[in-house]
């Protein structure tokens, strides 16, 4: 196909290439520049000492807001809070979705494929409806206001989707390894900790970044289950910047979106430069 | 268009192996698939107790008069909750506001934008490119409250939309106040593009080059591969990325909240926020369920098209 095209490009074709090349340039940063315009509002607020609500290149540099912020009761007990909470569900959820994916991945099963099904409907269903009943069965049993309840409603929510990846990347381990290891009288449970988690690392780190992702940016969720401003993440606690405190200090505020987002930026870059761009999308946007 | 995923091979193809849990008999048969599902069983626990548990609840104390405080016990009152939904203005607002919400920032604002980045990366230099590419999913990656006080910023009246439109001569107005449902669609647009940008990128990718090249020597113009070969080949994506576009925003609720908390007047309550007010401000956990259980179905709904799109994959 391609050598039969070859003679065509003609000079003029390939002016035309480069003016359309120009032009997509030009649509893109367009686009850029428009999409830049908040971003650029919080890191400029951020090191104004006379920070306002709009971008402007600010009258001197200071680092006074984030020295302001950085304190145990405005960022460190909100963000160790999100950690716990984030670390504990994310832990739970990459452990039961890599146990749940092996069999679904490795055996056949009439109950697979409805299983699947019931997980990839889950996957979409609209958690933020739940809340309200969450809340309401949280009370009843004792749950409400605690973390390790949090933790594993989170887990929970989190859960079909993180099978749903698990599972495809598991399915990309050639299944030749673990019957070896099996000859050997490996059990399935020593198979899937020491041959497949190890060769589906990329995959079992892309489930993990992204529950984590997902959750730390979460507000709702803790919003409602959790009440002691103690336990708050800072999901939540960035709130206080507005109602509790009188006057908005905006740029303590840029200051705080900055230092409570820079992980998530940090981790996402980890994960994508590793497996490109689409990463997240592998298992719920096939077709 | 294929999969990330390899899937499974043709039955012959795909034998068992020994496992260690194999064992003869009808027994053993049973042992092993018992044995076997045991590893899935934490997974299940935690979304019957987590997921279907609420579910299920959300089902029976929609149709009760819950309270939040005072009273101790709730009694059965049938639909009154949902007969009550559909003469409460308040409710057919915050349904049309949704509506309004979803069509503008999910189906127009960011389906059409991620495909019109994604196609124009496609010729684009590889500086730009990534430096488009980064900055539109750093705004994906944001947390949500901060990506809500960024646009809150943005459409304030002493924020940056109305500087920019001042230095255009162009008359500024309080965004927040007088077209809320607006400025929080466009949040949704800013914050949700980079989802529909990562899978048209990855669909347009797919497509052979030979197919659009010789489309072109035949002389198309780009409207007309567009139209003609493009989309037809990526319709799959398109509808797959519809429907997931569709559910996240019916979910929005952190975005909104920190931007207008529902207000002014309701202006921009979507159904989430008018669910959350019933529950909580009103104290009435009965009718904000009833509406969550609506909200729930609408999910269901598009969750089982969803399915359906993807019925031949797997």
């Amino acid at each position: 196909m391609a050598s039969t095209l070859a003679p065509r490009r003609t000079p003029a074709s390939t002016a035309r290439r480069g003016r359309r090349r120009m032009a997509a340039d030009a649509g893109l940063l367009v686009a850029a520049a428009a999409f830049v315009l908040p971003l650029a509002w919080v890191v400029l607020s951020a090191l104004d000492p006379h920070a306002s609500l709009r971008v402007k290149v600010p009258d001197g540099v200071t680092l006074d807001n984030f020295d302001a912020i950085l304190t145990p009761e405005i960022t460190f007990t909100p963000l160790l809070n999100s950690l716990v909470l984030c670390g504990g569900a994310t832990a739970l959820t990459a452990v039961c979705a890599a146990l749940a994916a092996y069999p679904l991945s490795r055996f056949r099963s009439r109950l697979n494929r409805p299983f699947l099904l019931t997980v990839l409907f889950a996957t979409s269903l609209p958690i933020t409806a739940i809340m309200v009943p969450v809340y309401a069965l949280f009370v009843r049993v004792n749950l409400i206001d605690t973390m390790h309840g949090t933790i594993f409603f989170f887990a929970a929510s989190q859960l079909p989707f993180a099978i749903w990846l698990m599972k495809n990347f598991m399915d990309g381990v050639p299944k030749e390894l673990e019957e070896a290891a099996w000859t050997d009288g490996a059990s399935s449970f020593q198979s899937l900790l020491r041959i497949v988690l190890p060769l589906m690392g990329p995959g079992v780190a892309v489930v993990t970044v992204f529950s984590f992702v997902m959750m730390w940016g979460n507000f709702f969720v803790p919003f409602m289950l959790l009440l002691t401003p103690d336990q708050m993440p800072a999901s939540v606690s960035i709130n206080d910047f507005f109602g509790n405190r009188g006057m908005v200090a905006y740029g303590q505020l840029a200051a705080f979106s900055i230092v409570y987002s820079t992980p998530v930026i940090l981790l996402y870059v980890l994960i994508s430069r590793r497996l490109g761009g689409g990463f997240a999308l592998g298992g719920a946007v096939k077709g | 268009m294929t999969a990330t995923a390899p899937r499974h091979a043709g039955p012959g193809v795909r034998r068992e192996p020994a496992s260690p849990a194999a064992s003869g008999g009808r027994a053993g048969t049973v042992r092993r698939s018992l044995f076997r599902a045991l590893p899935v069983s934490p997974a299940v626990v935690l979304l019957l107790l987590f997921l279907a548990g609420p579910i299920g609840y959300c089902v029976v104390i929609a149709f009760t008069d819950l309270q939040l405080t005072g009273q101790a016990e709730s009694s059965f009152v049938g639909f009154e909750n949902f007969t009550r939904a559909f003469r409460d203005e308040a409710f057919l607002n915050a349904v049309w506001l949704t509506l309004v919400f979803t069509v503008l920032s999910s189906l127009i604002g960011q389906n059409t934008l991620g495909l019109a980045l994604a196609s124009l990366m496609q010729r684009a230099s590889k500086p730009v490119r990534t430096l488009t590419g980064g900055i539109v999913v750093t705004a994906w990656v944001l947390p949500e409250v901060v990506a809500g006080f960024l646009l809150y910023a943005f459409f304030r009246r002493e924020g940056t939309l109305n500087a920019i439109l001042d230095w255009l001569r162009l008359p500024s107005q309080n965004w927040l106040f007088t077209l809320p449902i607006l400025a929080v669609s466009f949040a949704n647009v800013w914050r949700g593009t980079a989802f529909s940008m990562l899978v048209y990128s990855a669909a347009l990718n797919e497509i052979p080059k030979e197919v659009t090249e010789a489309a072109e020597v035949d002389g198309a113009s780009g409207w007309r591969r567009m139209w003609h070969i493009t989309l037809p080949m990526i319709r799959r994506s398109i509808g797959t990325n519809l429907m997931l576009n569709t559910l996240q925003t019916l979910s929005v609720f952190g975005l909104i909240w920190v931007m207008t908390r529902g207000g002014p007047s309701g202006k921009s309550q979507t159904l989430p926020l008018f669910m959350y007010e019933q529950a909580f401000q009103n104290s009435l956990i009965g009718y904000g369920t009833a509406v969550a259980l609506l909200l729930l179905l609408i999910g269901s709904l598009f969750s089982v098209v969803y399915l359906r799109l993807l019925r031949t994959e797997f």
